[in-house]
């Protein structure tokens, strides 16, 4: 019987104690919940506006965002997410989110910002494992490569002057660190083709009223 | 203060440093401390922890049965962990995505649950805080210069992204040795951090076998010599 009472004293210690944890997480989480959802919110803007400068557009950035089914074009296995830039309800720019694949060291995570034209407004890299001090180069804040990309399309440069000098295209590489430029250089141009592609059905879906997301 | 104050405040942060002596909690250590804010960010985090930790373990240490004081120390240390981390990431959420997944990892920092086992359950309320603040404070120390040495040989900087914690106007902070400075990779790398711990511990021993006799103030982990990496 002693045993009994203090297998149970024992366990309803544990429970009281793990309800006043779960209780204080709980509240915290509670009252942390929207200033955490703004602050994510104002990173992804500020992220934006390094591409898109906030005056060439007008609408709410985050508002107008949209899913894009997954799609090799894009290297993503699963949706992303898009930005429709807009002026005076003109179209001005779309920011995909795809995804260099052959990286040195897996996935390199990229902002394209592409104008309805199809010229380039500005590349960044969000999320990367690369080398630091060599593939880390492609980042806004180590070096002006990635600001290379802005204002260049399909047409320009040329179809196969699309890559690394290295392999005979355009775009510079840097010393020890090759791999990189050119996982980010394809993966910026399939961008550009996947642009091509469905730009219409991408800001089509702000005009619906219901934006379904059906291209992939 | 009482003999009792100086010896935690003496342990803490010398004789029982928990990054030079006990060495606990490397894994962040050797992570996080590419940095000087980096390192000060964490740090402060831990001994946050360390904190609160220490002082609930010793109130609840009359009611806790001893068969299960180990899963109620991690639950209460693991619900603190978690509310500075959305703490941080509501108020600090730039620096929170600098650190990234080393602030859920204080959980298995073993400092924690190696100061509520041994001194917060066995200790007075007033002294597990004091012991706590102590032995985070030296822990934090140790970061902040890990990171300083790393950040300085390693980016030829000091202070940078100080405004990731301290608001815009810290952006001044930042000392630049030389512009031109090519950087020095190894010392940003993991390799780094072990070199960098290494020659500090390397140091502590040194400087405590000069002395022979015990060490008071903290100065004496300050000015630590670049070590030539």
């Amino acid at each position: 019987m002693n045993l009994h009472k203090q297998v149970l004293t024992t366990a309803v210690l544990l429970m009281i104690f793990a309800i006043i944890g779960a209780g204080v997480v709980g509240f915290t989480y509670e009252n942390t919940y929207d200033r955490i959802k703004r602050n994510e919110q104002l990173t992804t803007l500020r992220k934006l506006n390094t591409i898109l400068s906030p005056e060439s557009y007008d609408n709410a950035l985050l508002d107008d965002q949209i899913t894009l089914a997954k799609s090799t074009l894009l290297g993503t296995t699963d949706n992303s997410s898009a930005y429709l830039a807009y002026k005076n309800e003109v179209p001005v720019a779309a920011v995909l989110s795809p995804i260099a694949l052959n990286g040195y060291n897996g996935p390199i995570e990229l902002l394209v910002g592409i104008n309805y034209d199809g010229t380039l407004a500005g590349v960044r890299v969000t999320k990367h494992r690369e080398t630091p001090g060599l593939g880390d180069v492609v980042e806004s804040q180590r070096s002006d490569w990635i600001l290379g990309f802005t204002g260049k399309s399909l047409s320009n440069p040329a179809e196969n002057k699309w890559k690394v000098k290295r392999d005979g295209g355009e775009f510079d590489q840097f010393t020890g660190a090759t791999i990189t430029p050119r996982a980010v250089v394809k993966a910026v141009h399939s961008a550009l083709l996947y642009f091509k592609k469905h730009r219409d059905e991408i800001f089509k879906q702000k005009t619906d009223a219901s934006p379904v997301d059906k291209n992939s | 203060m009482p003999a009792q104050s100086i010896k935690i405040a003496k342990d803490g942060l010398w004789t029982n440093n928990v990054a030079l002596v006990q060495l606990l909690g490397l894994c962040p250590l050797l992570a996080v401390t590419g940095s000087f804010i980096n390192g000060l960010g964490l740090g402060i985090a831990t001994l946050i922890t360390l904190v609160v930790s220490n002082s609930c373990v010793s109130i609840i240490r009359h009611w806790v049965r001893p068969e299960v004081r180990i899963p109620i120390f991690v639950l209460i240390i693991a619900s603190i962990v978690t509310t500075i981390e959305l703490a941080m990431n509501a108020w600090f959420h730039e620096l929170f995505l600098t650190l990234g997944i080393f602030i859920p990892l204080i959980v298995t920092n073993c400092s924690i649950i190696a100061r509520a086992e041994s001194f917060a359950s066995k200790n007075s309320l007033v002294d597990s805080t004091f012991d706590g603040f102590m032995m985070g404070l030296g822990f934090l120390i140790v970061l902040v210069i890990l990171g300083s040495i790393r950040e300085i040989i390693g980016a030829g900087t000091l202070f940078a992204n100080a405004h990731l914690m301290f608001g815009e106007q810290a952006k001044t902070m930042l000392l630049s040795f030389g512009d031109n400075y090519p950087g020095f990779l190894l010392a940003i790398l993991p390799p780094g951090a072990f070199i960098g711990l290494g020659l500090l511990i390397a140091l502590k021993n040194h400087i405590d076998k000069k002395l022979k006799q015990p060490v008071t103030s903290t100065e004496a982990t300050g000015d630590t010599p670049s070590p030539a990496v």
